[in-house]
């Protein structure tokens, strides 16, 4: 009888304990830069959150997972001010998290790479386009979220080529980044089979993007600049800088449509998007943060979500069973685009279809119906597994 | 010769008046705001209802006297009374409802609240709202045990199906699937729980006692790539033997053994297969098309595509009237 009781007593302990299990506790870094840039669009102007704020969302969605199988989710924020040396703070978070997400220019991410390489860190790259942070500049190290700059003009030039505006007019900005677009448009447009009739180069001649009678000057400035082209369908704007694109809409000599930086532009997210649930995740993110959602706060959530989704299917907070089943080829994050969304093994970028946006409407989404392609259709968007310059380590 | 002509005149008669077992089904249009009627004598459509913003989840209730319809953007369930076939009433349902289901003797509705992770329990005598259960992110799929002990729900960004008792409305399991759950349904004897995952492109058997996943159903179509096949809708003939599962975009409904699970053939319907219903004798099975507007009438003995009905635009649901 005794023993029974003290058997009794002693199960009741155990069994308490186990109820009352601290959660297991998973650390995710986020380190991006403070501040942000200008735009030409003032409802274009990213919020001070841009990016976090989806990290934000992913982490109560992953939270209301975990509390299912005993999870906790923290996420860890550090913005950068110019001169703080990023290495240092990369540093400081992998103390802490076992995950960082980053949105970082890319020669600052390969300096984060390079630091963590030996500690075993996963960084996911939330921000960065750059194709050679996929291809020659790649590290074993890095996840990459954010679409390429090759995989945006490859999704824009399908629908295009569908719409049988097969005739671009190529408008580039003098900025470095604007020329790195460029180079991706251009090898879209041999890819899928448009011409390039002229290119031209706006000159960044300096100057507010705020002003109190911009308007009759560019009224008068953008006719002219576009004026004597050759005969084309549309006008292709590569101007991440913003600089001169928002103003070639409804502005062009001719009559055209105006796609790239401007007018028709592909990103991983817009505010209209509402199909395949998404409707369910602008209106979570609207509750959470009092904005529309952007493509950042996109691409930081499916960092997030892809950190969730591996901890809770291996059901370990132990980074060397998640990190290994997020790179093995059973690992899909769904990710309101109708499809799953799956790494390409050989630069760990995460594919992914690309919208269309006007800026008010969702127009289409590639890859377009016919683009074929014996793998996946999602690699008929940037650079393939054949023409990768990417050796991993 | 005289008898014999009057008996096959009598055949005739009767064989004329074998559709007194016509069937009526209710179809949510998703786009178009409307609720189609279907009559199953001359699979036409004999009236369109007009309802509110995005209709999804339908069902008729038990004594096949009101149709609910879940209209999401209007944050209600509107009550269609069969009779007039007009809107009566609505349902304290929560924002954003979507799907719902109802215990055995319908007495109480379990809605799937989609935009504040809840489950709404609402009695439907009163047609009152009397509790809320706190689930997985987006919930969605919704089913009754069959001995009414157990109400499953499914969350699509959680990832699980949720066992919750009825009687304390307090979660008891939690079982992990493919991405994207997006229905369950039990079979009769209540042996197995069926969970389609839509992203995943899988539906998981899941042991009920147990809480375990204990099989998959995978789909392989020649010809189309595997992330166009995303289950959703699953139908299961009473005795357990057959199951249907529609594949949206893959514009399939796989036939599968409910014995072995194996996919015993796919059947080409419309665009964006979604949801589906049997009529009560289970000669037929009715399918939503989203995409191509339309459904498709499958002849379950047959395993065939017989006709093809249009709607309203992108058909979402379907109930059918109970005998």
């Amino acid at each position: 009888m005794l023993r029974w009781l003290i058997g009794t007593i002693a199960f009741g302990m155990i069994a308490s304990r186990a109820l009352a299990a601290d959660p297991v506790e998973i650390h995710i870094g986020y380190l991006g830069h403070a501040g942000v840039k200008s735009t030409l669009s003032l409802v274009e102007q990213p919020a001070d959150n841009d990016g976090l704020a989806g990290a934000r969302l992913a982490l109560e969605d992953n939270n209301t997972t975990g509390k299912f199988l005993n999870q906790h989710f923290v996420l860890d924020e550090v913005r950068l001010k110019d001169g703080d040396d990023v290495a240092k703070a990369a540093s400081d978070l992998a103390g802490r998290d076992d995950y960082i997400i980053t949105d970082l220019p890319a020669d600052a991410l390969l300096k984060v790479a390079d630091t963590l390489r030996d500690r075993g860190t996963l960084l996911l790259n939330a921000g960065a386009i750059d194709d050679r942070l996929r291809e020659q500049d790649c590290r074993a190290n890095v996840i990459h979220v954010a679409p390429t700059r090759t995989m945006l003009a490859d999704a824009l030039a399908q629908y295009l080529i569908w719409k049988q505006w097969k005739r671009w007019l190529l408008v580039v900005g003098s900025h470095d980044p604007d020329k790195l677009y460029a180079d991706a448009l251009r090898r879209a447009a041999t890819r899928f089979g448009a011409k390039i009739v002229q290119e031209r180069t706006f000159e960044d001649t300096g100057g507010a993007r705020r002003t109190d009678s911009g308007v009759t000057l560019i009224q008068r400035q953008m006719p002219v600049f576009t004026q004597q082209a050759p005969a084309y369908d549309v006008l292709v704007a590569a101007d991440e800088s913003q600089v001169f694109a928002d103003y070639l809409p409804y502005r062009t000599w001719d009559p055209r449509p105006v796609a790239g930086s401007a007018g028709l532009v592909p990103t991983s997210w817009d505010a209209a998007h509402d199909q395949w649930g998404a409707i369910q995740i602008q209106n979570r993110f609207a509750k959470l943060n009092m904005r529309h959602m952007t493509a950042l706060d996109m691409q930081a959530w499916t960092a997030a979500r892809m950190i969730g989704e591996a901890t809770s299917r291996t059901n370990s907070g132990d980074p060397k069973k998640v990190v290994p089943f997020i790179k093995s080829p059973g690992f899909s994050v769904a990710a309101f685009k109708g499809t799953r969304l799956t790494l390409r093994d050989w630069n760990w970028q995460l594919r992914q279809p690309i919208l269309l946006s006007d800026g008010r409407m969702v127009v289409s989404v590639s890859p377009q119906e016919g683009f074929l392609h014996q793998v996946s259709e999602l690699d008929t968007l940037g650079v393939d597994r054949p023409e990768t310059k990417c050796k991993l380590q | 010769m005289w008898r014999r002509c009057l008996l096959a005149g009598m055949f005739a008669w009767l064989a004329a008046m074998a559709p007194a077992s016509a069937f009526v089904a209710y179809v949510s249009n998703e786009k178009g705001n409307t609720v189609s009627v279907i009559d199953s004598d001359s699979w036409t459509v004999t009236k369109t209802i007009k309802v509110g913003q995005r209709p999804r989840g339908i069902e008729f209730s038990r004594d096949g006297k009101f149709v609910w319809v879940a209209v999401g953007d209007d944050d209600t369930i509107q009550v269609i009374d069969t009779k007039t076939q007009e809107i009566v009433d609505t349902l304290p349902s929560g924002p954003d409802p979507e799907l719902f289901t109802q215990d055995a003797a319908g007495k109480t509705m379990y809605v799937a609240n989609e935009n504040d992770n809840t489950v709404t329990v609402i009695d439907l005598a009163t047609r009152a709202r009397v509790g809320d259960i706190q689930v997985g992110v987006e919930p969605e799929g919704m089913a009754v045990s069959p001995d009414g002990k157990i109400l499953i729900n499914t969350s699509e960004t959680t990832n699980m199906a949720h066992f919750i008792d009825t009687a304390t409305r307090k979660i008891v399991a939690n079982v992990l699937v493919d991405s994207r759950p997006r229905f369950a349904a039990f079979k009769r004897d209540g042996s197995e729980l069926w969970v389609s995952s839509e992203i995943g492109g899988t539906v998981s058997i899941i042991d009920p006692v147990k809480h375990e996943v204990t099989g998959k159903i995978n789909f392989e179509i020649p010809g189309l790539r595997s992330e166009a096949i995303q289950p959703v809708g699953i139908g299961m003939t009473r005795d357990g033997k057959t199951a249907f599962v529609a594949l949206g975009p893959a514009n399939r409904v796989a036939v599968v053994d409910g014995a072995t699970h194996k996919v015993i053939k796919y059947l080409l319907v419309g665009q964006r297969v979604w949801h589906m219903d049997f009529t009560p004798d289970e000669k037929y099975l009715l399918v939503t098309n989203g995409v191509s507007n339309d459904v498709s009438v499958i002849d379950v003995a047959a395993q065939k595509v017989i006709k093809t009905i249009q709607v309203g635009e992108l058909p979402w649901g379907i109930t059918i009237a109970p005998q």
